[in-house]
């Protein structure tokens, strides 16, 4: 990503380094105060007041500690399925099947529990093993995306959206006929795995750990994308896949790649929903989180430590919404609107990069 | 960090917009709480969905009236953790005293959970869940057996029926959703012994697109008569309509979306419970952990008759109304299943639990649960 384009090669200074930082920062703020206003008229309009309606935003969100942790709770899965989108996307995917891989990611985990835990197999190895389950079947299910992409030239968006379907049938078929827990007869799940075998949360706080995954697993793909070969191969073949190819990249095995990772940090999503709060599959899986997470990675420009706080910023839309519904009578969909106007107001915004003077480079300036 | 100063200049911004428009209510929040009780409750879905939510959004609205009581809601509200935490919101910053949790799917682990850690907080969940040996004391469960007015919809449509087909749009093959087919043409064939039900399972509890296409497909099939069994009914109902069908109602009233073909409709009565909770919690009272019930104490309805339905169908519904309210039994064995096993094999109560387990469709209906 160099701001620079010239003949001779140049070495970034700070100050463009600097420049080309503000510019990433100060569009997508500028964007959020943009959608924020547009959104005060659409509260004007229907009678309410933005003021109350930020307040209680801030209030639900972040003002008190049970705010606080109802926000982070809700950003965990958020946080996964962020970066599920992100990572196809530096490679140039429209991915947007994250669901379809959360769910199979859940269903898988909970499906191995099931000898598992009735084998009396200890807990230690019980947890780590529906971990990777789910992170197997997600992964090898978004990878399908990928190869069809490589190999056969589908689409990537159509395959994975269709794909989500698929999933979600999946799991239906099996929650509803082999794998159903008799006693679950108004509400087909697989069998309860039991307390024992359930995610914690973090000490001293109502936040199960699938947070601190996501930090983590932000923190490692941000390294890999911008400090491996893997991930700058991936970021050329992004850029421009023929020329890519011209330069002898891996190009069929580095979208597989990508898919497969995307595939796994949804699944590992999934895995959480399974292990952390429901304790088993069923339909309640399919919660719009891996759609949630499409707009979460254009927010973070598909930059997996900036997904982090994008994600928390949602979930406190979400965890506000509530007290929002009950103390200004406003239906549940204002926040869809909120959402709605933020992605557009943004992807509207993608246009003005190169466009503001301040951030550009001053021509003949720090240059060596 | 930095979604910290997003949040704090989004505020500002919005802050001074706000205060440019001098006609708002500045910070004008008014308080949730307030003396007396207040029933906090939770929706899956919207409101409005002529449906299992509008039904209970409709029982809360006639709560509103009630002294000392007041009343908070939130819609759309999935079965995943995000229903804990919109149910502890209204106990920690709205002071909920009873929270009634409407979808299924709340129940465990999340009413369960949070019952245990609040205990000085009643929880009630609409389905028939509550365990007495197991479960918090302060949760508990309530429910309709809307299969009674199911029956009556039956009745009506056969005797409003041409075809003797009568269709029904079923979302999931569970016992709640079989006991209504079945009921539907017990009531049919009661009143019209060629009656028959042809069933189309969707497989989701809201599917617009399927539903429309299945309510299609019995129309095609000749049904003359269509009824249903999912979320939000809306779109079987008008599909009916415009294909030129009768119809009959579920969940809620759906009759201002067929004047032409409404015969009745299968509707909850909840604020028969809705609003004895909140006396009993007014005046003290402890409430029961379980209620249950169907037309004979006032928990269930049909929709008021609508253009669909011929004179003879609204005698024979009202004289069945009335059977109902004198307990008169349903499902009067024996009785075979569309396999040809006898599947009940006596006369039982309309609430008998034997019924709860039903996993079967009678001789008479078309359609296949597996």
């Amino acid at each position: 990503m160099t701001a620079v384009t010239t003949d001779t090669p140049v070495r970034l200074t700070d100050s463009t380094k600097f420049r080309a930082w503000a510019e990433a920062v100060a569009i997508p703020v500028g964007a959020l105060v943009v959608s924020a206003l547009i959104f005060s008229i659409f509260l004007i309009f229907l009678g309410k007041s933005p003021v109350d309606y930020f307040q209680l935003l801030w209030k639900g969100g972040f003002g008190t500690s049970f705010s606080i942790q109802n926000t982070l709770q809700r950003a965990a899965p958020l946080i996964l399925c962020g970066l599920a989108f992100a990572i196809p996307a530096q490679i140039g995917l429209t991915m947007i099947g994250a669901e379809g891989a959360l769910v199979l990611g859940g269903f898988s985990a909970a499906a191995i529990a099931i000898p598992l835990v009735t084998g009396g197999v200890p807990v230690v190895l019980t947890m780590p093993l529906m971990a990777i389950a789910a992170m197997i079947a997600g992964g090898a299910w978004i990878a399908i995306v990928g190869w069809l992409r490589h190999a056969r030239g589908v689409n990537e968006t159509i395959s994975s959206l269709l794909m989500t379907y698929i999933a979600i049938a999946i799991m239906n078929f099996f929650v509803e006929g082999l794998l159903r827990d008799p006693g679950s007869a108004n509400k087909p799940s697989t069998m309860p795995i039991g307390k024992d075998y359930m995610v914690g949360t973090i000490p001293g706080t109502d936040v199960h750990w699938g947070l601190l995954a996501g930090l983590i697993l932000a923190v490692v793909l941000q390294l890999l994308m911008n400090r491996t070969t893997f991930g700058f191969a991936a970021r050329v073949t992004g850029g421009n896949a023929r020329a890519a190819l011209a330069q002898g990249l891996p190009v069929g095995r580095l979208v597989v790649a990508c898919t497969a990772i995307a595939g796994a940090c949804a699944g590992l999503a999934g895995y959480f929903e399974v292990a952390a709060i429901h304790g088993q599959a069923n339909a309640s899986l399919v919660a719009g989180y891996g759609f949630t997470g499409i707009l979460i990675s254009f927010l973070a420009r598909h930059n997996p430590i900036v997904v982090v706080p994008v994600a928390v910023m949602f979930g406190a839309i979400a965890a506000s919404g509530g007290l929002i519904q009950r103390r200004m009578d406003m239906p549940d969909a204002t926040a869809l609107v909120l959402q709605g106007i933020i992605f557009v107001v943004l992807l509207t915004s993608e246009t003005l990069y190169g466009r503001f003077a301040i951030f550009q480079q001053k021509a003949g300036a720090d240059r060596t | 960090m930095s979604i910290h100063g997003v949040s704090r200049r989004t505020l500002l911004k919005a802050g001074a917009a706000g205060l440019a428009s001098t006609a708002l209510p500045l910070g004008a929040i008014r308080s949730a709480q307030a003396a007396g009780v207040t029933v906090g409750a939770v929706y899956v879905g919207p409101r409005d969905d002529f449906g299992w939510n509008q039904a209970h959004a409709v029982a809360m609205e006639i709560l509103k009236g009630v002294d000392n009581v007041t009343v908070i809601e939130e819609e759309n509200v999935p079965e995943t953790d995000a229903v804990a935490k919109s149910m502890e919101s209204m106990i920690n910053l709205d002071g909920a005293n009873l929270i009634l949790a409407t979808s299924f799917g709340y129940y465990k682990p999340f009413v369960l959970d949070l019952a245990a850690k609040y205990p000085d907080v009643q929880f009630r969940h609409a389905a028939p869940l509550w365990n007495a040996d197991t479960d918090p004391k302060n949760a508990g469960s309530y429910f309709c057996y809307l299969n009674q007015a199911h029956y009556v919809d039956g009745v009506a449509a056969g005797l409003s029926t041409t075809t003797n087909k009568i269709g029904f749009v079923a979302a999931k093959p569970i016992p709640s959703v079989l006991s209504n087919i079945n009921s539907v043409l017990l009531g049919a064939r009661s009143v019209n012994p060629d009656a028959t039900v042809q069933v189309i399972f969707t497989g989701e509890w809201s599917m617009p697109v399927r539903e429309a296409e299945a309510a299609n497909a019995l129309a095609d099939a000749g049904c003359d008569v269509l009824t249903c069994h999912v979320d939000g009914p809306k779109v079987v109902i008008e599909t009916a309509e415009t294909r030129g069908v009768k119809s009959c109602g579920h969940n809620a009233s759906q009759a201002p979306l067929a004047p032409k073909g409404f015969i009745t409709g299968a509707e909850y009565k909840w604020e028969t419970i809705y609003t004895m909770y909140a006396e009993k919690l007014a005046a003290g009272e402890e409430l029961p952990n379980f209620v249950a019930g169907g037309y004979h104490n006032d928990m269930v309805r049909n929709t008021p008759f609508g253009a669909g339905a011929t004179p003879e169908a609204i005698a024979a519904a009202e004289a069945a109304i009335e059977g109902l309210k004198a307990e008169k039994p349903i499902y009067v064995g024996p009785l075979k299943d569309n396999k040809g096993n006898v599947v009940i094999d006596k006369t039982y109560d309309n609430y008998d639990p034997v019924l709860d387990g039903m996993n079967y469709l009678l001789e008479g209906v078309s359609g296949s649960i597996t």
